[in-house]
């Protein structure tokens, strides 16, 4: 427990500035809606290279004039800093002591690597829930906010909301697993943007060039807010695999942290 | 009763030895000296102690129980100071402290404040604002704040000027008198002099020598420094003469044997000096060392 909330309290200001900054982020564009949400708007972007729009997440069967196909667009985007966020945590926890070697001030003391690594998670997992309700919050509140009258399927809305959770599981989970079988972790924050980024492109590349096998490895895909909007369900096919990768993720770092040697100076 | 077993405990990083078949005991209510150059295998011994690392093969075992399957319930009574100090840079000596003792069954707050003030270490500023010597005073207090029955320092002193040495010396001294045991790592070998009762002697990753402090000084060498002239002559060449210097003036060795061969060697000569010393710790130990 101690551990906990020492953890916690190290991510406080953290917490506060990511709770900020995706909400507002998401407010920011949905604001737009109003504007756009005109027939005109359809036509334009039919004149668009069909390549062109789906790199931005806008084949799918909602168009953005409306309101949902509009959210669809933006929360693909929201869901970059989530990731990032997410995999920061990841890549930082357990490798966090021996990269400012306070490892042998935490790991002497009568506790058992399990307790802390999963204290460490718990810290993690609760900072990005956090952030995770802001993000529902403000999602909510900006489609009644902006929808310019139109109807809105909630059941969608609430089911892509339910997403996030596992969205942030599959980034904390692989970057802990990576920090865990790696000798070193030297920076956090660009292997973080590295993969958040790097993921959301693979599958931007995976929807303009109609290749599964780039869908198969991002979260961005099996979660993609396109088609959980316009089918108000899970992409089972793809879903799965973000599953199966936080389980083996996770007990593969559990495996990994409790045998690792712990570097020192 | 013994508090550290080691059995055959040895480490390689890949390749790299770290330590080899380590196999010595520390009884209870001993000072135990672990003396070797810098890189022989201390802190790697040590740290399989406290699971940091785990052994290729061999085990240690703290109060009678395997040191890392017990590991947490071993550690409750394990005060360990390690050799280079980290700590959570942004947070305040006193609150660092704190989180340190709430990992112990026990209350360590009157001990906490105790050792501070006894250690002069001003509780209300912030760790990355300490020199070196305070970083090594606030390792000292997290070390021994929950009174614990074994006690590793390693390279403790390394950084605290002689005044706070004194001052640490006497706490670890009092420590073993209330019963503690203190396994005490150095590469300097006058500390280990001053304070312990037995001490191991580790050498690329091996112990080569384990060996009472008080024997080692009184029934080994004796230092003999001669003065005088046209001494550049080799008569003290004999038994039991080691690391002979020889100039025309002066003439320095170790000596191990019967004292009256030296006399009477040197009763023929024309001395101007003579000097018979103990030798320090650090001389003989150079004989491993080299």
């Amino acid at each position: 427990m101690n551990i906990y909330k020492f953890e916690l309290g190290m991510l406080k200001k953290s917490i506060l500035i990511w709770a900020l900054a995706i909400p507002a982020f998401f407010l920011f564009y949905v604001s737009f809606f109003p504007m756009m949400s005109g027939e005109g708007m359809d036509t334009i972007f039919e004149q668009f290279p069909e390549e062109f729009m789906a790199f931005f997440g806008m084949n799918a069967e909602l168009p953005v004039s409306n309101i949902l196909g509009y959210v669809a667009l933006t929360y693909g985007m929201i869901q970059i800093p989530m990731a990032i966020q997410a995999s920061n945590y990841g890549f930082h926890m357990l490798s966090v002591e021996e990269r400012e070697l306070t490892a042998d001030f935490l790991l002497s003391k009568p506790i058992s690597r399990t307790k802390i690594m999963v204290a460490k998670f718990l810290a993690a997992m609760t900072s990005l829930t956090i952030v995770n309700l802001a993000i529902c919050a403000s999602t909510i509140l900006g489609i009644i906010m902006f929808r310019a009258n139109q109807a809105v399927d909630w059941s969608a809305v609430i089911i892509l909301l339910t997403t996030n959770v596992f969205f942030q599981l599959f980034f904390v989970s692989v970057g802990m697993f990576v920090s865990t079988v790696v000798k070193k972790v030297p920076s956090v924050l660009s292997l973080s943007m590295g993969l958040g980024i790097g993921l959301y492109i693979m599958s931007s590349l995976g929807t303009m060039l109609t290749s599964t096998l780039f869908h198969v490895i991002t979260p961005y895909s099996h979660f993609a807010p396109a088609y959980i909007l316009a089918e108000a369900s899970y992409d089972w096919s793809l879903a799965w695999i973000s599953f199966a990768i936080i389980i083996l993720s996770l007990a593969g770092s559990y495996f990994f942290y409790l045998r690792r040697n712990i570097a020192s100076l | 009763m013994n508090i550290i077993e080691f059995n055959k405990l040895t480490k390689y990083y890949g390749d790299v030895k770290g330590c080899k078949d380590i196999d010595f005991n520390v009884k209870e209510g001993e000072i135990f000296g672990f003396i070797g150059p810098n890189g022989a295998g201390k802190s790697t011994t040590i740290r399989t102690m406290l699971s940091l690392i785990y052994p290729t093969s061999g085990s240690v075992t703290i109060f009678g129980k395997d040191a890392i399957e017990f590991g947490p319930e071993v550690r409750q009574e394990i005060g360990y100071l390690p050799s280079e100090i980290f700590y959570y840079d942004k947070m305040k000596v006193e609150d660092l402290l704190k989180y340190s003792a709430s990992f112990y069954d026990k209350d360590c707050t009157d001990r906490l404040y105790e050792l501070a003030e006894i250690m002069e270490l001003d509780l209300t500023r912030k760790i990355q604002d300490l020199s070196l010597g305070n970083k090594k005073k606030v390792g000292i207090v997290q070390g021994l704040l929950h009174r614990p029955k074994l006690i590793i320092l390693d390279e403790p002193t390394s950084g605290l000027d002689p005044l706070m040495q004194k001052k640490f010396f006497a706490l670890i001294k009092e420590e073993n008198t209330m019963g503690a045991t203190v396994l005490f790592s150095s590469h300097i070998l006058s500390e280990v002099q001053q304070i312990c009762d037995r001490v191991a002697i580790i050498k690329d990753g091996e112990i080569i020598s384990i060996q009472e402090i008080k024997a080692l000084k009184e029934d080994t060498y004796k230092k003999f420094t001669l003065k005088g002239e046209d001494l550049n002559d080799g008569k003290f060449a004999i038994d039991g003469v080691s690391n002979l210097l020889q100039t025309d003036n002066q003439v320095t060795f170790f000596f191990k044997g019967n004292v009256n061969n030296i006399i009477q060697i040197a009763s023929g000569l024309n001395l101007k000096d003579i000097l018979v010393e103990e030798p320090t710790l650090e001389e003989i130990f150079m004989h491993y060392y080299e």
